[in-house]
């Protein structure tokens, strides 16, 4: 009886506590000990046990050029790639909204590159971009434009890399964009047309502000995954030519798995954390304010 | 109540004999690589398992992530590796640093020769067992070489003039890994060959003037002759281009000639491929030989005596012998003397070797627990000098900075100067 009391009084701690639990161990406790173990110098080709070290290792990584680079080239990479598909989403779902023949197919068509493995991908853009015997440059030849080095140089890793991201992630935004719209209320656009408004105008002052909530929630998990990005970098470049396409996830991982510098990449990885976190709250604020 | 007593015997005993079983049961966990002779061991590890009754889960992994799964596993103390395939001169000294190498005192290792076993050792004790040599040469098509009527090159000098001969919008003159990281060990030939090193004594020293000639001759020959976009290629994208008849000369590892001449993979008919030593440079003709890969017992396994018989089966004569049947170059010295064996081995593998043998360097890259970090290092200093065709304004002062970041990583690791 006593302890049938003690659930009652408790059910609403007992009933989440499992749930808390589980994502107390299988996500906060990672990005303790990630901050933990960025205050050490933990360094296995040393050899030597870790300790503490207090700031030394984030005063070490954060000057070094090579982690300015990285980080400058996590934000063009997101800004480029999910600002570009933001663009071509919603332009494709604003298409695909409307009656056409042959739509079940083109939506089906859309939804494959996002169903594909993102390293088998990385491979067969790497055999696209080939510069000898790539598709891309065969392509170019026969059309007479100039040959590119693609991946393969410094200067258009970065682009090549936007290009395969966007290839694949842009389905996502039409996919939720195309929810959106299915969901909007046509009262708004009738009334517009019945003011004599054009299809342009109804576009920019009825459907897009109808649907910047759903833009912008699809723009955030972009934006998260983006700055995230790993698979498609490190399966094609591996973060090169030299260090020319490396992101801080990139960084992260080889500091960590090539260096074994397991101090040091933990102040990587917990900037990439704090990065993503501002920019999402960030957003999310925006979003907030676009409601209003 | 009698049925109930005696259901719960049944299981009770049944129990019992299942704990025994599991007892009896002699089960080892072994990491592979995904290299012919880790293909080979696999294939056979069924006749080990029937020979001696010890079941051998094995399981095989890309070099790198074996690295990867190892340093994992071990670091965090949760591993159940017994014996694994290791490679002495990318983990040795990090390995053998942690503690996660077993001494292996009791092992045989009179038909290894000296050098070889210098990467496997660490003061008095031997680590692990040697099991693979690698050597540079020079892979080249004779037919293409045939009609620009030039002869095989035989130095730098005459490497460069036939590569300039030979280079035309369908074929590379010349190639060889031009991917940062992955170019320092063929890079490491160039640099004895003009008569320097990267590490002196455990001291950076590839800023001295040998070594940045090498580095300016390797970025002049790649950039100038090599196939677009080198500076992001490693073995794996030039051996297809060599392969397709793209590129008429290529220095990598002796590893890759099976796959050169194998018919199944490449558009070359197996007559125009040679191979040939590596080319002398204006100092010394010193091209690496190096034991790429060894096999270790973990110093944390719980079945050391299983793990031993493992290895010694996985290193005996009788699977050297079949390794070297399928042209994998063997570590064992007394393969190598045999002549039944050799005859049926490629010529050109067993006369590059023989010379390689007698006047290469142990080492291809720099021999320290940091090497991934040195290696990109001085990676940055391949692709600029590939980049500006060797003629680099900025690649000495390059280098004397990336010499002083390595010496930093030296000191860093307790190996400067040692």
């Amino acid at each position: 009886m006593v302890q049938s009391s003690f659930t009652e009084r408790n059910l609403r701690i007992l009933f989440p506590l499992p749930a808390i639990l589980f994502v107390a161990m299988l996500m906060v406790f990672p990005v303790l000990y990630t901050l933990f173990l960025s205050f050490t110098n933990w360094n296995l080709t040393s050899g030597s046990p870790l300790s503490f070290v207090g700031l030394n290792s984030y005063t070490r990584v954060l000057t070094e050029p090579r982690f300015l680079h990285a980080l400058t080239r996590t934000f063009l990479f997101t800004i480029f790639a999910v600002a570009i598909e933001g663009v071509l989403g919603v332009a494709i779902a604003l298409i695909l909204n409307r009656a056409f023949v042959g739509k079940s197919l083109a939506k089906l068509l859309l939804l494959l590159p996002l169903v594909a493995t993102p390293v088998a991908v990385g491979i067969v853009f790497n055999l696209f971009f080939d510069p000898t015997t790539g598709l891309a440059n065969f392509i170019l030849k026969s059309v007479g434009l100039p040959q590119g080095l693609w991946i393969s140089s410094a200067a258009s890793v970065l682009p090549s890399l936007i290009i395969v991201d966007v290839w694949q992630w842009t389905p996502m935004i039409t996919l939720i964009v195309l929810a959106g719209l299915a969901g909007l209320s046509n009262e708004p656009v009738e009334a517009a047309h019945v003011d004599g408004a054009s299809e342009w105008q109804i576009l920019r002052y009825v459907t897009i502000p109808m649907l910047m909530p759903v833009i912008l929630t699809a723009m955030i998990l972009r934006l998260i995954d983006a700055l995230k990005t790993f698979d498609i970098i490190f399966a094609m470049t591996g973060g090169g030519p030299g260090y020319a396409s490396e992101t801080l996830n990139i960084m992260g991982y080889k500091y960590s798995f090539e260096y074994f510098r397991m101090g040091q990449s933990s102040v990587i990885l917990v900037v990439l954390f704090l990065v993503v976190f501002g920019c999402s709250l960030g957003i999310m604020k925006l979003r907030g304010f676009s409601e209003i | 109540m009698r049925k109930l007593r005696i259901a719960a015997l049944v299981v009770l005993s049944s129990l019992c004999l299942s704990i025994n079983a599991m007892a009896e049961t002699k089960e080892i966990r072994v990491l592979l690589a995904n290299h012919p002779y880790g293909d080979l061991l696999k294939s056979a590890i069924p006749e080990f398992e029937s020979a001696t009754g010890i079941k051998v889960n094995a399981e095989s992994l890309q070099e790198g992530q074996l690295t990867t799964k190892l340093t994992t596993e071990f670091a965090t103390k949760s591993s159940s590796v017994d014996v694994f395939m290791t490679r002495p001169l990318q983990e040795g000294k990090m390995f053998y640093k942690n503690g996660w190498y077993e001494p292996l005192t009791g092992f045989d290792f009179s038909d290894y020769p000296k050098n070889v076993m210098s990467v496997a050792s660490f003061g008095p004790k031997s680590y692990l067992v040697p099991l693979v040599t690698e050597w540079q040469v020079l892979y080249y098509r004779k037919d293409v070489l045939k009609e620009a009527g030039l002869k095989v090159p035989e130095n730098f000098m005459e490497l460069e003039a036939a590569a300039k001969k030979i280079n035309s919008d369908n074929i590379a003159g010349f190639a060889s890994r031009g991917k940062g990281a992955a170019a320092v060990t063929q890079l490491s030939s160039f640099v004895y060959n003009h008569g320097g090193l990267y590490l002196d004594n455990g001291v950076a020293v590839f800023d001295s003037k040998p070594a940045m000639d090498a580095i300016r001759f390797y970025g002049k020959i790649l950039g100038t002759y090599g196939p677009k976009g080198v500076t992001s290629m490693s073995w794996e994208n030039i051996m297809p281009l060599f392969q397709a008849g793209k590129v008429a000369m290529w220095t990598d590892a002796s590893v890759f000639y099976g796959q050169v001449v194998d018919p199944a993979k490449t558009q070359v008919a197996a007559e125009n491929v040679g191979i040939a030593n590596f080319p002398a440079g204006p100092k010394m003709n010193s091209p690496f030989i190096v034991t790429s890969w060894g096999i270790a017992i973990a110093k944390q396994s719980k079945n050391k005596e299983l793990a031993m018989k493992f290895l010694e089966w996985a290193t005996s004569k009788e699977l050297a012998t079949k390794g070297m049947l399928v042209n994998i170059t063997m570590a064992r010295s007394s393969v190598w003397e045999d002549k039944a064996i050799l005859a049926k081995v490629n010529p050109g593998l067993v006369e590059t070797r023989a010379y390689a043998a007698k006047n290469g360097n142990p080492l291809d890259r720099p021999y320290m627990s940091a090497v991934g970090e040195a290696r990109d290092l001085i990676g940055e200093l391949v692709i600029e000098s590939i980049n500006t065709k060797g003629e680099s304004a900025n690649l000495e002062k390059m280098a004397k900075e990336k010499v002083a970041k390595v010496n930093e990583i030296l000191q860093d690791t307790g190996e400067y100067g040692k």
